[in-house]
């Protein structure tokens, strides 16, 4: 990055950061929270068998984590191009 | 045709694939061996880093303990999977953007010191060679239940096999028989699962399956497993847990440890892109879920079919005869990984939970004990045989279970061979050897790591078996957090970095080491490894999360009580956090 850039790397940054937070929110809201710590709040909701929680501490907290890198990788490449920070 | 002909058929093809493609991918350079050209496609990154991940430990023995554990140890799943966001999001962009080939070189020039660099070498030879240990033992125990030769000897053809294609390739080699290992160990662990699960409950997809309803007792399929085991004295498969501390700080751990794992990070430094490495990082979860969301199907399937075939008349009726076992437990049984002692003299197998709770109903029963003893690993190889699959089944579990244990192998190998040849040899203690010079040395330590790895195979010490403990603590409490704060921090500097690596470290081992032994020599831990003496339950496997915070905590202390990184440092942050300009950083 050149020096006449500096403004717009700072708001770069923070748009990533706000990105991760975000992000790193619901990756722990399904496993830490809803496969484990408030596994006994979604009780309640049968599922083949067994609850909720149980579903999110063996698959649903998975494909969460999925969706959660495609939707980073595809939102940063708008982010980047909207910056300029982009690769050719 | 034998089964073993069958079995030597599969594996035998395999191997000629990789050697195969050995030949086609030779290294010409360092930067082809190191991170095989810069070039790999982030489709095929993904696959790679798929088969580099998911271990012998993975195939064969994690169905095995979410079969024992249930709902506990999701842990598992979890952890092994939700590294790879933080991968996605903390790490590969920036480390693919510096642009240079290991892991301890970005610590090293980021906090401009030969001591750091130095601690994260030791950091990742601990890591990565307790690791491998246990993936030529795994190799070699494939080769000797399904190729009739002796452990060892398997393990010395498998080691010959990863020495040509690494050594050869280097990471070039590595990454495209890494993408044909990915395919011949998905397809292995799928099929037997696809059948069992159709078997079972008429629905073709595990996953699915799982939440379905059993077809022989019309209940949903997690039920009727509760229902049989609890009737056997044994704890409830999906019930939730008490030590709720210990389960998040064992996810956290396992899932901050992959992401510090050095040859996973590696495998990020191939794409060509910055976007690329983000890009990699979801294909390569899409492809370890394949695995993952299929193993806890395995895990409860398998483990019902086993109640049955012991209890065809439900448990309540007498169990089998033991002159009446099927085949497979009699073959299983000749490896010793099934046991089977008749208590009670009745001829028949008595499996249940021989606890105090459970006393009154086995008297009643006339029951003198548990009578037979399955080893947890024996789920995943013994899968197609319980269910009655045809032979090429069994012979693709073989060549799918050496897959998933050569790709690993040869990931890790690289990431040794490339901190000694690389780090210590360019980096401190001959900086002015010649490309070529380089590029031989990297083959050579290839090739005595491979030697070492297989003597310590067939020889494992005692820490062999403490990958869990060792490699993730390790990854977690050092390497982890220091990458994330070379990244997202100005701030810190040398003298924080390396006593925050050190106090992470010194912390972890402490308390693994007061429960397991000082360097797991028996009988010098200091207090017994029960949840009563673990410190507010929290078991030394889960203390590399709590290592992390200690890590950040003194490298932040020690870095505020001293002075700024240098300017060049500070500019060379800023340049990680920006994609443009990846593609000309790649050399010295």
């Amino acid at each position: 990055m050149s020096a006449g850039h500096s403004y717009d790397a700072e708001a770069y940054w923070k748009a990533n950061l706000r990105l991760i937070f975000g992000s790193l929110i619901v990756w722990a809201l399904v496993s830490y929270g809803f496969a484990i710590l408030l596994r006994p709040m979604l009780a309640g909701i049968p599922i083949g068998g067994t609850d909720l929680g149980f579903w999110f501490a063996q698959q649903g907290s998975i494909l969460t984590f999925i969706a959660l890198i495609f939707h980073y990788a595809w939102r940063m490449n708008k982010i980047d191009e909207k910056f300029g920070v982009h690769e050719e | 045709m034998s089964q073993f002909a069958i079995n030597l058929i599969f594996v035998g093809a395999s191997f000629l694939l990789y050697i195969g493609i050995a030949i086609w991918a030779k290294a010409g350079s360092t930067k082809d061996f190191y991170v095989a050209g810069g070039g790999v496609h982030p489709i095929t990154n993904g696959a790679a880093i798929g088969a580099d991940w998911m271990s012998a430990a993975s195939f064969i023995s994690m169905a095995g303990l979410i079969a024992a554990g249930g709902y506990a140890n999701s842990t598992f799943l979890m952890g092994w999977t939700g590294g790879y966001v933080l991968l996605a999001m903390l790490l590969a962009p920036y480390l693919r953007k510096f642009g240079k080939f290991t892991v301890p070189e970005f610590i090293g020039d980021r906090f401009y010191s030969k001591n750091a660099r130095l601690v994260a070498v030791i950091c990742l030879i601990v890591a990565s060679v307790t690791y491998v240990i246990g993936q030529m033992a795994g190799a070699g125990v494939a080769f000797s239940r399904f190729l009739e030769v002796d452990s060892t000897m398997g393990l010395i053809i498998a080691a010959v096999v990863v020495f040509v294609y690494a050594v050869l390739g280097g990471m070039k080699g590595i990454t495209y028989t890494q993408v044909a290992q990915y395919c011949v160990l998905i397809v292995a662990y799928t099929i037997p699962a696809v059948f069992i699960s159709l078997q079972l409950t008429g629905n073709p997809l595990p996953p699915l399956g799982l939440f379905s309803t059993h077809v022989d007792s019309g209940l949903p399929i997690l039920d009727k497993l509760n229902q049989v085991i609890m009737e056997l004295g044994f704890n409830s498969y999906t019930a939730d847990i008490d030590n709720k501390l210990n389960m998040v700080l064992f996810t956290l751990t396992l899932m901050i440890g992959t992401a510090g794992l050095p040859h996973v990070i590696i495998r990020f430094f191939t794409v060509p892109k910055v976007a690329d490495a983000r890009w990699s990082a979801g294909w390569a979860l899409v492809f370890i879920a394949l695995l993952y969301l299929t193993a806890p199907a395995v895990a409860s399937m398998a483990r019902l079919n086993l109640m049955t075939t012991i209890y065809p008349d439900g448990t309540s009726a007498a169990p089998i005869q033991y002159d009446e076992r099927p085949q497979w437990i009699r073959e299983w049984e000749v490896t010793g990984l099934i046991q089977y002692t008749d208590k009670n003299e009745d001829g028949r197998i008595q499996l249940y939970n021989d606890v105090p709770s459970f006393e009154q109903e086995a008297d009643r029963r006339g029951w003198e004990g548990n009578e037979l003893v399955v080893n947890r690993d024996i789920l995943v190889l013994a899968n197609p045989e319980i269910a009655n699959l045809p032979g090429w089944v069994i012979g693709l579990i073989a060549a799918g279970g050496l897959a998933a244990a050569l790709s690993t192998a040869a990931g890790l190998l690289l990431a040794i061979s490339s901190a000694v040849s690389h780090d210590l040899i360019k980096g401190s203690i001959n900086p002015n050897i010649s490309e070529k010079g380089e590029l031989m040395a990297a083959r050579i330590s290839m090739a005595v790591a491979i030697v070492v790895a297989t003597y310590l195979g067939a020889n494992p010490p005692g820490f062999a078996a403490q990958v869990v403990a060792l490699a993730f603590g390790i990854a977690a409490a050092s390497l982890f957090p220091t990458l994330m704060m070379g990244i997202f921090s100005k701030r810190v500097n040398n003298k924080g970095a390396v006593a925050g690596m050190l106090a992470g470290l010194a912390f972890t081992l402490s308390y693994i080491f007061v429960y397991k032994g000082w360097l797991f020599i028996p009988g010098t831990n200091n207090l017994p490894d029960t949840p009563e003496n673990w410190v507010m339950g929290i078991s030394p496997l889960s203390i590399g999360a709590v290592g992390a915070i200690v890590n950040f905590a003194v490298a932040f202390i020690v870095s505020n009580a001293t002075e700024e990184p240098p300017v060049e440092i500070q500019e060379l942050v800023e340049s990680v956090r920006y994609p443009r300009g990846s593609g000309q950083a790649q050399d010295h």
